[in-house]
Formats: C-alpha cells, sequence, structure tokens
C-alpha cells in the first residue's frame, strides 16, 4: 500500500482517484438510475430487467437541502472527539433524477449553503481506525456553476 | 368514491366497517422496565373497558420491537403468553413506526375474512435514551446502518432537511415550527396519558439547543416507553355485547400503503431517492397517496375529518401532513398553525392528545395509541382535552422504508 492510495469507507461506491465521481446503476434495459449501486432487480416496476451494471454518475449537482448535526451521531458513525458540527445536503443530480445525501466538505456549514447551489464529488477521511489507517468518504463542496447550465 | 355520496350516505359506512369496543394504555414516559408489564396494564385496560374476558379474545395482532431481543420480535405470543396461553391465533407485525396500524390491519382483515369475530391489537415498547441507533451489530449491507456510518444522518437530520425546504420553497419560519410545539404542547397538559404535560412558549425556543438546524430539541420527539391496546370486533359481536350499535366507535378505513416508483422525496432512512430519468414521478408524492388510499376506502374526504392524530416526528412534519392530507394547499401549513384552526377549540384540531411532542414515541404502541385517543375523543371521553363534537377522526403515519399508514374512525 502507498501513502496515495485511498481506502474507501464503502467499497464501490465512489472512485478514489481524481476525477472524484459517486458510482451508481444503470439499468441495461429501461436505463434507469440507483444509488447506492447494486446489483439484481431493476427498480422500475415495468422493466423486468434482473442486470443494473455500476455506472459513473455527474460529478456536479445541485443542492435540494442541507443541515447541520449540532450533536455527535452515535455509533457506527466514529465521531471526532471532540465532535465538530458538519452540515449534511441532499443534492440533486440532473441527468440522473437523483438526490443523493451526503457530507459536506469540512469548513463548509449551513451559512455557507442555499438550496440550488452548486456542489461537487471531493473526498475526505471519514475516520482513522485503531491501525491508523484513514478511511475515506465523498463530500459535497461548492463549486462555480457548469457552463453549460 | 368519496365525492359521488351524499353527506348522509357517507357516514352510514360500509358493510365492512368494524367497531372498537374497548381501548387502554398505560402512560407513556421513561423507566426502562420491561416493554411487557406496560403492555399487560394497556390489554387489561383495553378487556375491561370492551368488557370482554380475555379467553374470548381469538385473535392477537402484536405490534413488535425491535430493541427489546427476542420477546420483541414475537410479540403477539409474548403478550399471549403473558396474559396465559389460550390457544389463539396469532400475528406479530414489524413496520417501524407503523407497526401498530399493520398489527390493526392484520386483526381486522383476520375478522373480515370470518376467521375471528374479536381481536386484541397491542403494542408496547421500552426505548433506549438518545438519538435512536441502528440495532447492534455491524451490518454492512443495511442501509439503515450505512446512513449511521457514513454519513451520521440521524433520524433529526432527515427531519431537518425537510424543514430547511419548507423555509426556502414556502417561506415557513422556525417560528412557524414551534407554534406547533406550542398548540401541542398545550393540548398535552390536559391528557393523562401523555408523558411531557408541561406548557411552552415561543421564548423557551430560544433556550433550546439546536439539535440539527434549524430545528431544535423542542422542536423533535423524544423516545418514550408506553404501551396501547385496542379490542375490536364484528358489528354483530358488538350488538350482541351492547344490544345497539348506536354510539359506537367504527373503524372505516385501515390503508398501508407503499409508495410509488419513483419515491422522489429523500425520506428516512435512505441516503437517495428512487431515480425519475426515466419515469416521471407520480402524480401522488408517498404521504398524499397514504391519505388518499385511506379516503378512498372511508368513501370520505378532508372535509369529513372532525379531529385528526399525525405523526408529529418534528413541529416541521405535521406542517406537511396537514397538506398531505387535504387540510389546507401545499405550502399553507404554517398559515394553518398560525390561524388557531388545527389548536383544541379550533375548526379541526389536529394532535388533541397533545401529539408525539407530548408523548415521545413508544413506536410499536404509537400507531395504536392514536387509535385509543380518537376512539375516546369519538365517546366524548377525553376530559382535559375533548375535541367538541368530534364525528370522524383520523390517524396518520409513516414507518421507515415506505410503511405508509392511515386510519379512519367514526361514531
Amino acid at each position: 500500500m502507498t501513502n496515495t492510495e485511498r481506502i474507501p469507507a464503502v467499497e464501490g461506491w465512489f472512485t478514489t482517484s481524481e476525477p472524484y465521481c459517486l458510482i451508481g446503476a444503470k439499468c441495461t434495459d429501461c436505463g434507469t438510475y440507483v444509488f447506492p449501486p447494486r446489483s439484481g432487480a431493476c427498480p422500475n416496476p415495468d422493466c423486468d430487467s434482473m442486470e443494473l451494471a455500476p455506472t459513473p454518475l455527474s460529478r456536479k449537482g445541485k443542492v435540494w437541502s442541507y443541515t447541520e448535526n449540532h450533536y455527535a451521531p452515535p455509533p457506527p458513525y466514529v465521531a471526532a472527539d471532540p465532535f465538530e458540527p458538519y452540515a449534511l445536503a441532499a443534492v440533486e443530480l440532473a441527468e440522473e433524477g437523483l438526490v443523493i445525501l451526503g457530507q459536506v466538505a469540512k469548513g463548509v456549514m449551513g451559512v455557507d449553503l442555499e438550496i440550488g447551489m452548486d456542489v461537487e464529488v471531493d473526498l475526505e477521511v471519514l475516520y482513522r481506525d485503531a491501525d491508523g489507517v484513514d478511511h475515506w468518504i465523498w463530500t459535497w463542496a461548492p463549486c462555480a456553476p457548469e457552463a453549460s447550465a | 368514491m368519496g365525492a359521488l355520496r351524499s353527506g348522509s350516505e357517507r357516514m352510514m359506512g360500509s358493510d365492512r366497517d368494524l367497531v372498537v369496543l374497548g381501548a387502554g394504555m398505560h402512560p407513556w414516559g421513561k423507566w426502562g422496565r420491561n416493554f411487557v408489564e406496560y403492555g399487560l396494564v394497556a390489554a387489561k385496560a383495553a378487556l375491561a373497558e370492551a368488557d370482554v374476558a380475555w379467553r374470548d379474545i381469538e385473535f392477537v395482532a402484536g405490534a413488535d420491537t425491535i430493541r427489546n431481543g427476542y420477546p420483541g420480535f414475537v410479540s403477539g405470543s409474548t403478550f399471549s403468553q403473558a396474559m396465559g396461553w389460550t390457544g389463539a391465533q396469532i400475528s406479530s407485525s414489524y413496520a417501524a413506526c407503523a407497526s401498530g396500524a399493520q398489527a390493526l390491519q392484520s386483526a381486522r382483515a383476520q375478522i373480515l375474512a370470518g376467521f375471528a369475530d374479536v381481536a386484541m391489537v397491542i403494542g408496547a415498547d421500552t426505548t433506549p435514551k438518545g438519538f435512536f441507533a441502528p440495532v447492534g451489530g455491524e451490518r454492512k449491507e443495511d442501509p439503515d446502518w450505512q446512513r449511521f456510518h457514513l454519513l451520521g444522518a440521524t433520524n433529526p437530520a432527515f427531519f431537518a432537511l425537510n424543514a430547511r425546504r419548507r423555509i426556502d420553497v414556502f417561506g415557513d419560519t422556525v417560528e412557524d415550527f414551534a407554534m406547533v410545539k406550542v398548540k401541542n404542547s398545550k393540548a398535552g397538559v390536559g391528557n393523562e396519558y401523555a408523558r411531557f404535560r408541561k406548557e411552552f412558549t415561543l421564548d423557551d425556543f430560544a433556550g433550546s439547543p439546536i439539535v440539527s438546524d434549524p430545528l431544535r430539541l423542542l422542536d423533535i420527539c423524544a423516545t418514550s416507553d408506553g404501551a396501547a391496546a385496542v379490542i375490536i370486533c364484528t358489528p354483530e359481536y358488538a350488538m350482541r355485547k351492547l344490544g345497539t350499535l348506536e354510539g359506537t366507535v367504527r373503524i372505516r378505513a385501515v390503508a398501508n400503503s407503499t409508495p410509488t416508483y419513483p419515491q422522489v422525496r429523500l425520506e428516512l432512512p435512505d441516503i437517495a431517492t428512487d431515480s425519475n430519468a426515466v419515469v416521471s414521478a407520480p402524480a401522488l408524492g408517498f404521504k398524499d397517496s397514504i391519505a388518499h388510499n385511506a379516503y378512498e376506502q372511508a368513501g370520505l374526504g378532508p372535509e369529513d375529518i372532525s379531529c385528526a392524530e399525525v405523526y408529529d416526528l418534528s413541529t416541521a412534519l405535521e406542517l406537511d401532513w396537514y397538506e398531505n392530507l387535504g387540510f389546507c394547499p401545499e405550502g399553507e401549513g404554517a398559515s394553518l398553525v398560525r390561524s388557531g384552526a388545527t389548536a383544541l377549540g379550533g375548526r379541526l384540531p389536529v394532535n388533541a392528545s397533545g401529539g408525539l411532542s407530548s408523548f415521545g414515541e413508544a413506536i410499536p404502541a404509537q400507531a395504536i395509541a392514536q387509535v385509543c385517543e380518537l376512539t375516546w375523543q369519538l365517546q366524548g371521553k377525553s376530559t382535559g382535552h375533548q375535541v367538541e363534537g368530534a364525528k370522524v377522526g383520523l390517524a396518520i403515519n409513516q414507518g421507515l422504508f415506505g410503511h405508509g399508514s392511515c386510519t379512519i374512525l367514526s361514531k
């Protein structure tokens, strides 16, 4: 293992090298999307497909809503001690028609966010385990609006 | 279908109506005792009110609790054994917050199918302190485990995302949310079964810590111990028992609904919504559809409701329910609470019991407690928090992972 390798806190949900993006699943038949990624039956009740293929999702989206956690969440969350409040945002990905929840980049709080704001996927350390290994998670980080949008 | 029938016809009900013969509760609180103890108190109170012997109960529908070991997962048999085995038929249901309503539906379906004439529906819980956390063990495939481990997305965080949307989209204020607590706490003072019997004012909110911005501790319901039970039966059984059906409380609807794909509203405990890229969102969102299904079953509409018990897990969520139930147009929930219409003494009291705000949630008991409350309201027995002249009552809630429930009762 090299120092630059990033260990994801959950396997297969996002890329661990740039450009960072979430990985969903797409039905090979009707084309609908799923996040978190999984195999098995398409969730569209009118589609009989049993094949969902992993697919990278749009890197950028718009804030649908947001909040700040002011108390340490209970385990299995690994909370920093002392606990620092942090923000969560639900972000709408236009092309995939999904709203996906995530932690917001460290230091960016509710006062810095607004509904409809542009954000993109970044990676941060979620927690360091007992062996000193960092486990990474996706975050939503404010970014410049898409030029084409 | 309700709209096609005249007012008097609508109040008559259908041949599928069942009778609530008795209701019983253990007061809500936080004692940490065995949940079965609470359940026994509620069961015996309901039997006494119904004047039915335990041995005569033909079907026992238990609502399960997942934080109390194996007995909690098989609540139907747990309560049957505690009361003394009688050879009755049983079911044990878990549907998160909708567990009680699902147990009610289980008993109702058994009776309507002709397998039983009289049944007990019962739920009880003992809850840990603080945030609800997922049940123990490392379960990496469980979305409920994932949302805590990966995001720290607690229940209040989900309530807060929803509340923030209301502020941004509808122009609600945090004071509008606080008005719900002020209203419900005032009603709860008069309810002997409520855990918190203290009236709060808007001034109390400034000193209440923020849990998940914009929601403060006073905006979020606690977790409680409690128990509730009802005895339900066929009209024929009630007739034999009472000699008349005059003044009896009828179950007009029990809807246990799932969402329709795609579910495009981010709902507890999901990390993401369904996709609307290929299939457009349905005309009715999930919460709207729960109410719609129940209205359709009862042949009634929002204009027929005298009082409602809604799941105010957060203050802001109560405003959503006003809109989902058709009590006001979308976005006007804040105006409705501010008008006083939904307060005790208003034209359409909501959570006259004091709501979850005054009770705190005892998961499997809560939806049954809503039915107890409405039964007593319709019978004019809710001393201290009575809705004058109540004829039709509605209870609604939503369990995790897409378990909706709505019950309508009428006199």
